[in-house]
């Protein structure tokens, strides 16, 4: 069980200066090593005493992994940046205006302060069965405790649950994953440029990690291409309070228009499954149609297909319908 | 090395929940370390294969030149038992040594499909087929203990040859009867536990110790499973087992090759050659 403790466990406290130093350490430290961004995940799992790692590599001190760089194909944001700093850029809110607002949805202006868009992306999931340290399959054991008849689960998945119903809480990933972002990791065999979709992992194929990083590995940087810079842009975050929660439900799209038809859009949506979900489906089903209500309608219910609530977690499905198609059709148009 | 992997549950009972994955590398190389020093011992230390008894000409000649071995049907189970037995042993383990990939839909329906192969195979061999025919019998132990005399140099009679089965075959298939069965009647209570179109999920079925024990047995007669599987497959391959893999094919033997290791009073290739040694044999009691 969880026990918070007044101090954390004792581990070694590793600082590098540069990202080829991060590299080294992680490197010789292996999978015991743990590595800290801006901590709002991390510190829990440590007072929790949940997570004993022998070492703890605090990137804070890479400068390399921080800021926002405009580039010939877009911007690259290093990993270590501040939400807030992401938030109030110039070039992020005046081309990309989606991940500002996703960014700008995040818990608290404090905790924006302090966390970074690495960490957002790759933070673990908050399912409190999992977070209070009891054996699930995410843990490592053979159940779920939410996927129980009498589970309280009323934030957990509706889709592509798979013996865990845990969600990715993250606000930036939908948003990365509209933008068409590439997510530039650091492994053991080099870098590694993998697009936005591909660095989630659902439990069907590891029930144990959210993201494709495994030990050793390291999200340095996101690159946003320039092909949805200026696009038509929606988000919008559900949450039970409006500061300082995660997502009950968020949705992201990047639409162009040719006239009032829709040209190219991606659309994403999280807190829904254990990975944020490109809703490819509704991509087909709009494109070349028009921007209205109708469109809307029609993609809000092609979104929850194959959708599956658990027992408190219904409201979910109208949810998702309703954000989807109030992304689609803009919120004005939607009735 | 650990064993199992245990855990505190929420009511602060100490649980197992599944076996060391570790185990997986320890099954693979233990059989592959069998078949190592088998390979060896029979390349370089095995003598020929010495057999007592002989074979009526009449008999011999009652024989056919393809002997019927397994049937159509039993051969239909045995390959898609194969067929889910692989799938479920890959979907299973695959992941645990880093190969991932969505497993669990395919690894029950595969379980499902064993299941079902098995429980046909049950009814089919206890009304259809000689259903003792693959169990060990007093012949087989008597010879076994001749076998290993020999083995450690002791003059004692050749042992006769085998019935329709080997023993090592009877052996193989008894040890495959408790890891399948194992795998199985776990298997059917864990699909309790995930979304299939069988069972509504109740994870509450059983305690968590009980659950935990269940993933216990699943996972050590999976790994055992490992271990018979590179066996099975070694000696399916290895050349003087070649005429037994292929009667798993097409569905005969040679006549040479029953004729060399197998007993037609044993094994009842024909009614004429089931017949001859018994009336011979209850003739000589007679006297």
């Amino acid at each position: 069980m969880a026990v918070i403790h007044d101090v954390m466990p004792a581990f070694l406290l590793l600082q590098p200066g540069s990202l080829a130093d991060a590299r080294k350490l992680l490197e010789r430290q292996g999978p015991d090593a743990w590595i800290l961004a801006g901590g709002l995940d991390s510190f829990d799992w440590l007072k929790d005493r949940m997570r004993k790692p022998k070492a703890l590599i605090d990137l804070s001190g890479v400068q390399e992994l921080k800021g926002v760089r405009s580039t010939p194909d877009g911007v690259e944001i290093g990993a270590m940046t501040t939400l807030t700093d992401v938030a109030n850029h110039p070039l992020i809110q005046q081309q990309y205006h989606l991940l500002a607002a996703a960014a700008e949805a995040v818990a608290s202006p404090q905790i924006r302060n302090q966390g970074t868009i690495g960490g957002n992306v790759s933070q673990d999931a908050r399912c409190w069965y999992y977070r209070a340290g009891w054996p699930c399959y995410r843990a490592g054991g053979n159940i779920c405790y939410a996927d129980t008849p009498d589970g309280r689960n009323r934030e957990h998945a509706i889709l592509h649950a798979q013996r865990c119903v845990a969600v990715n809480p993250s606000d930036t990933a939908p948003a990365l994953i509209a933008l068409d972002a590439k997510f530039v990791l650091q492994t053991a065999n080099g870098e590694r440029v993998i697009s936005a979709e591909d660095y989630f992992v659902g439990p069907d194929i590891d029930i144990t990690r959210l993201t494709i990083l495994r030990p050793g590995d390291l999200l340095s940087s996101i690159r946003i291409p320039a092909t949805w810079a200026g696009a038509q842009f929606y988000f919008e975050k559900i949450r039970d309070r409006q500061v300082w929660d995660f997502p009950l439900l968020n949705v992201a799209s990047a639409i162009t228009l040719s006239g009032d038809r829709i040209e190219r859009i991606r659309i994403a949506v999280n807190a829904v499954a254990a990975r944020p979900l490109r809703l490819a489906s509704v991509e087909r089903a709009v494109t070349g149609k028009s921007r209205n209500a109708a469109t809307g309608e029609m993609a809000g219910t092609v979104a929850v297909q194959g959708a599956v609530p658990l027992q408190f977690n219904g409201y979910k499905i109208p949810l998702m319908r309703n954000l989807v198609k109030r992304a689609i059709a803009g919120r004005q148009e939607a009735p | 090395m650990n064993v199992l992997q245990w855990a505190i549950d929420p009511r602060g009972h100490s649980v197992p929940i599944h076996i060391a994955w570790d185990l997986i590398q320890v099954a693979f190389v233990s059989a592959v370390a069998f078949l190592i020093v088998h390979a060896a011992y029979i390349r370089f230390f095995a003598g020929e294969k010495q057999w007592s008894g002989t074979t009526a000409p009449d008999v011999v000649a009652a024989i056919p030149e393809r002997v019927p071995r397994h049937t159509l049907v039993a051969r239909a189970f045995h390959w898609l038992m194969a067929a889910s037995m692989l799938t479920l042993l890959f979907t299973a383990f695959l992941p645990k040594v880093g190969v991932e990939f969505d497993w669990v839909t395919l690894h029950w329906i595969a379980g499902t499909v064993l299941a079902a192969s098995v429980v046909f195979h049950i009814i089919h061999a206890s009304f259809w087929l000689d259903f003792w025919a693959i169990w060990p019998d007093q012949t087989d132990i008597l010879d076994a203990i001749r076998r290993l005399r020999r083995f450690f140099g002791q003059a004692v009679p050749a042992p006769r040859r085998f019935a329709k089965y080997p023993l090592e075959n009877k052996g193989f298939h008894g040890a495959v009867i408790a890891a399948g069965l194992s795998v199985i009647a776990t298997g059917v209570f864990m699909m309790f536990r995930v979304r299939t179109i069988f069972f509504t999920r109740n994870p509450y079925l059983f305690t968590d110790v009980t659950w935990g024990w269940m993933y216990v047995l699943h996972g050590l007669a999976g790994v055992g499973l490992i271990a018979l599987v590179i066996i099975h497959v070694y000696f399916g391959v290895r050349p003087e087992k070649r005429p037994i893999t292929k009667s798993m094919i097409f569905g005969w033997m040679s006549r040479d090759f029953v004729l060399k290791e197998h007993d037609p009073a044993r094994w009842t290739v024909t009614a004429a050659a089931v017949r001859r040694p018994r009336e011979e044999e209850a003739l000589r009691d007679a006297s």
